[in-house]
């Protein structure tokens, strides 16, 4: 398992956070753990809303200096 | 000793930093204090926006290409050598050639390419417009194209990031010109839970594809395709059939990046605001090769290398920093084949795209001309 990626998508308009998390999860091997800052409202009800719809697992959500942290697990 | 400057990449936001640096840094050019050499992998220099025109027959092909040699600057040695495997710790670059460059200061701008062998049944059975020859398959297949169901298929990462709204809006105008719209229907899928990643752009487009009657599926990531059945299939376990399948294809960055273990997936590190690679002092990046959660758009590019340009000569001619990149992205949008929109943004200013007129599409059309103008560093 490689250390946790870290997407600081903090102030990211486009994208977006949940599509940048798609896309460090296609490089990830099953087992890896995706690390999203993100401070958009909605991220922090759609990552783990999709989290759950592709069986990701979601490993911790918090809110602290401003921001959401959202680890994910790469299931499959 | 000559200040090396070298460039790897020569797509957009490579010569613009090139040309740029060309037109500051004259006097250290001319007592060759400084150097610039330029690293790339073709003669020619395409314009790739135009690929969106291709399908359509609004565009030539001819249209899309320069030579290099001559959009760069005459003072910048460029090499059709691309780099295999980059240094930074011996600050030396080697090329497929197996030639050897040494730098002092290092622009990355590599960008990214299309990656549809990624998804299984995707280069079978899909259409893309990312590439000259998908863009020509595509012209051939719209052409032979008698009505039915399309699907039009995003992947994520991807650069452009209207180009999933505008071909959709530009297959509808041209179904409706063929006089098959009426026999025919368009699903447009998205990763995330709407119709774009931005969100003003997303609530935009809803009333539009209502009014257009196109179909949507959202927090759709494609699993794969069936070419022989036709049909595209999701993580999320949804199955869709299509008699014709354009797709944005899933990206990456090049493969000199991953072996040279600069970045997952082809991404640079970059931090957001220097544009420096993180962890260095004398290397930037640049357009679609950093890994800032930020549009992958050839508007960043150049608003990028425009930042590197400023802060480059300025720490060469006065050894200090200009200025940082504020996360400026200026993209149009074709909302059809007559008309279009645009949309701007920066780290701290959200977009929000204004209505569509016709003015701002011949903007578009005058800007494939002038395009030319950018790449050479004058607009």
């Amino acid at each position: 398992m490689s250390e946790r990626q870290v997407i600081d998508a903090r102030g990211a308009f486009c994208p977006g956070p949940l599509m940048e998390l798609i896309a460090a999860l296609r490089h990830s091997a099953i087992g890896d753990e995706v690390e999203v800052w993100s401070t958009d409202k909605g991220s922090a009800a759609d990552i783990p809303a999709w989290i759950k719809k592709v069986h990701h697992e979601l490993v911790s959500i918090n809110e602290a200096d401003g921001h959401w942290s959202i680890v994910i697990r790469k299931a499959k | 000793m000559a200040k090396k400057i070298l460039i790897v990449g020569g797509g957009l936001a490579g010569t613009i930093v090139a040309n740029g640096l060309c037109r500051q840094l004259k006097d250290e050019l001319a007592s060759g204090g400084t150097t610039i050499t330029m690293l790339g992998a073709s003669p020619k220099h395409m314009y790739q926006p135009g690929l969106l025109y291709v399908p359509f027959g609004r565009m030539r092909e001819s249209e899309l290409f320069r030579d290099q040699r001559k959009v760069l600057d005459r003072r910048v040695p460029y090499f059709v050598d691309p780099a295999k495997r980059i240094d930074i710790d011996k600050k030396t670059v080697l090329t497929e050639s197996g030639k050897s460059h040494a730098y002092d200061f290092l622009v990355i701008a590599t960008g990214s390419r299309i990656r549809p062998d990624t998804i299984p049944g995707m280069a079978e059975g899909a259409h893309w417009f990312y590439d000259l020859d998908g863009a020509r398959k595509m012209r051939d297949a719209l052409r032979d194209f008698q009505g039915g169901k399309i699907v039009v298929n995003v992947n994520a990462p991807h650069k452009c990031p209207v180009a999933p709204l505008e071909i959709t809006f530009m297959l509808r105008d041209f179904l409706a010109a063929k006089d098959v719209l009426n026999k025919s229907e368009i699903t447009y899928t998205y990763p995330v839970g709407r119709l774009h990643g931005l969100e003003p752009v997303a609530q935009w487009a809803v009333p539009e594809f209502e009014r257009c009657g196109i179909k949507s599926e959202i927090f759709f990531n494609t699993k794969s395709i069936d070419p022989k059945g036709k049909t595209i299939t999701s993580e999320e376990g949804v199955t869709l059939s299509y008699d014709l399948l354009v797709t944005i294809p899933p990206h990456t960055g090049q493969q000199v990046i991953t072996d040279s273990d600069l970045g997952k997936g082809g991404w640079v590190p970059t931090q957001r605001n220097t544009l420096l690679r993180e962890g260095s002092s004398d290397v930037f990046i640049v357009g679609d090769t950093t890994n800032i959660p930020i549009s992958k758009a050839g508007s960043t590019a150049h608003f990028e290398a425009d930042t590197i340009v400023d802060n480059l000569s300025s720490l060469i001619k006065e050894d200090r920093w200009a200025r940082n990149y504020d996360g400026k992205v200026f993209c149009f949008m074709e909302t059809g084949l007559h008309t279009g929109t645009y949309v701007w943004f920066n780290y701290t200013t959200p977009p929000n795209p204004g209505p569509p007129s016709q003015m701002i599409h011949w903007f578009k059309l005058a800007y494939n001309r002038m395009y030319w103008l950018s790449a050479s560093g004058l607009l």
